[in-house]
């Protein structure tokens, strides 16, 4: 009888604790609640960036030709659908997007415009292709079942350095993506991709300050090895040269 | 005995929830060591067009004075034939314009045991470079200046920053694009897991309109690599006293063959500021006319294609 109290105890006072918010028990336990991400941001990436192309240009600012996939380790089950590349037929099917996907999107010729869209949601615009991305530093719940976008769902991580040092980098994962293109002319990622991304600062001699996207695309369909690039962007003191432009499977 | 099995599975729920809780609440951010070893062999990734070296007068990417643009047009590669530019070597920019991977080390300063500074070993035709990690001073602009340059470093951000000065005039493409004496470059060498990304800022103020940017990343290896082959020169077919091979800049008879190759607008081959901006895909978005299918050399890893 005394065990079966004791145990029923345990039932209320654990789904009572279960019931209340994090931050309602951290300040009952008179601890601060839990920094937001934004609060938390050991860098500022908030703001305007210009595409700086000074790598892969022939890749990035004019469509290479068809059938033309240097540089990108792919398998040999991309080969066919490199060489099968119709933009016409991409755009009839509105599939006019696919190069704008989270697999290739850093690399596209353009301005970004990174803003908070909530405390732990971090917000990427791109005039190039109109698209948007969304980093959320709280992972939600299961999004199995989800269909799968441009853009994907990217949980994102602050990795901050250690005190007295400041400093540090944003980590990104993207998965449960649409099918897109690495590059305009075709050359494939699966929906089966995964996009590793660290965003880190540099400052420059002048003042300025660089962006770069160190960014690692695996794909178990249509990739050999790990396709990494790390585009880099200029910061802008404002968004005057902002230029929104649809997308573009010819273009 | 009924509430005890219902404690049982109450309590298992319980400490699910409290797991799934603690998983979903907000991620702080994880905590980076101000310094990373940066000491390891570190294989090239080669999945980004840095060298562009396949075919002359290819200029993409850069930001080149008129000076620049001149001097690179009078570059003919039979330079490099003659016996006393063989072994001439490549500047400090060949760390993420060559295709090698990186092999580096640290050395301590046996009073203080502390990192003094830092090496990237030399290969073939790349010298030795040196990041000086103990505060020393720069030395006098009239010091010796070299392919390697001198550099310090420092870490910041938990990047390892540097800069060189004291460049030896030399190359910053292999087509010939030069870099003169007078330029710096500043690094950052950032280290997310084994993948180590170095970022190269190289500006000139002689020959570079505006910085060039160039990232590469590497791979820590899980085995040493080894470039210890020395320079050894040859009769390549030019004589000693032979005159230096160049073209008169406006008759480089390899004007017109990379832009051909791929109909690639001229002002973006030859190197003009404009074209490594957004707003310059506007201006030929409607006179540009891709290149015909691929069909030789299509997914070459390496560095070089193939001229038609």
């Amino acid at each position: 009888m005394r065990r079966s109290l004791v145990a029923a105890a345990v039932i209320v006072t654990a789904f009572s604790a279960v019931a209340v918010p994090v931050s309602v028990q951290a300040q009952r336990q008179g601890g601060v609640p839990p920094r937001s991400a934004r609060d938390a941001a050991p860098i500022d990436l908030t703001g305007y960036w210009v595409a700086y192309v000074t790598e892969n240009w022939r890749y990035r600012m004019v469509t290479p030709a068809k059938g033309e996939y240097r540089r990108i380790p792919v398998s040999p089950a991309a080969v066919p659908i490199v060489n099968a590349w119709d933009p016409l037929a991409d755009e009839r099917a509105g599939n006019q997007c696919k190069s704008y996907g989270a697999g290739g999107i850093m690399s596209v010729p353009g301005r970004l415009h990174i803003t908070w869209q909530d405390a732990d949601t971090l917000r990427i615009d791109t005039d190039a292709g109109t698209q948007t991305r969304l980093f959320r530093f709280t992972a939600r719940a299961s999004s199995s079942g989800t269909p799968p976008t441009w853009q994907g769902e990217s949980l994102a991580r602050w990795e901050a350095v250690a005190a007295p040092d400041r400093g540090g980098s944003l980590s990104v994962v993207t998965s449960n993506l649409r099918a897109g293109y690495l590059r305009k002319n075709g050359v494939p990622y699966s929906e089966r991709a995964t996009v590793s991304e660290h965003f880190d600062l540099a400052a420059l001699a002048d003042g300025g300050e660089l962006l770069l996207v160190n960014t690692i695309v695996e794909d178990p369909v249509y990739l050999n090895a790990p396709y990494v690039v790390s585009p880099h962007f200029k910061r802008e003191p404002d968004g005057s040269k902002w230029d929104p432009t649809p997308c573009s499977s010819t273009w | 005995m009924l509430i005890d099995l219902v404690a049982r599975r109450s309590a298992l729920a319980l400490i699910v929830v409290l797991a799934a809780r603690t998983a979903f609440a907000q991620t702080g951010p994880a905590v980076l060591p101000s310094q990373f070893e940066f000491a390891g062999s570190w294989a090239p990734l080669a999945t980004e067009d840095v060298q562009n070296d396949s075919v002359p007068v290819d200029y993409l990417g850069l930001a080149l004075t008129e000076e620049g643009r001149t001097r690179a047009l009078s570059y003919d590669e039979s330079q490099k034939a003659m016996i006393e530019r063989q072994c001439q070597g490549w500047g400090a920019a060949y760390v993420v314009l060559g295709p090698f991977g990186l092999r580096t080390s640290s050395q301590s300063d046996p009073r203080t045991n502390r990192v003094a500074s830092y090496t990237i070993d030399a290969w073939e035709d790349w010298m030795t470079m040196t990041i000086w990690m103990d505060d020393r001073p720069r030395p006098s602009a009239n010091a010796l200046h070299t392919q390697a340059g001198f550099t310090t470093g420092r870490w910041e951000g938990g990047a390892l920053a540097a800069r060189t000065t004291h460049l030896k005039a030399g190359f910053i493409r292999k087509t010939g694009v030069p870099l003169s004496d007078q330029a710096t470059i500043d690094w950052r060498f950032f280290r997310h897991g084994d993948v180590l990304t170095v970022l190269m800022v190289a500006r000139d103020p002689v020959y570079l309109a505006e910085p060039e940017v160039v990232s590469k990343s590497f791979r820590l290896s899980k085995t040493p690599l080894d470039y210890r082959d020395p320079c050894v020169t040859g009769f390549e077919g030019r004589e000693p006293g032979d005159s230096v091979p160049h073209f008169p800049p406006d008759q480089n008879p390899f004007l017109d063959e990379f832009m051909k190759l791929y109909n690639l607008p001229r002002e973006a081959v030859l190197g003009y500021r404009d074209t490594l901006y957004p707003e310059y895909r506007k201006t030929i978005k409607d006179t540009y006319v891709p290149p015909p299918p691929c069909t030789a050399d299509c997914g070459v890893a390496g560095n070089f294609v193939r001229r038609r």
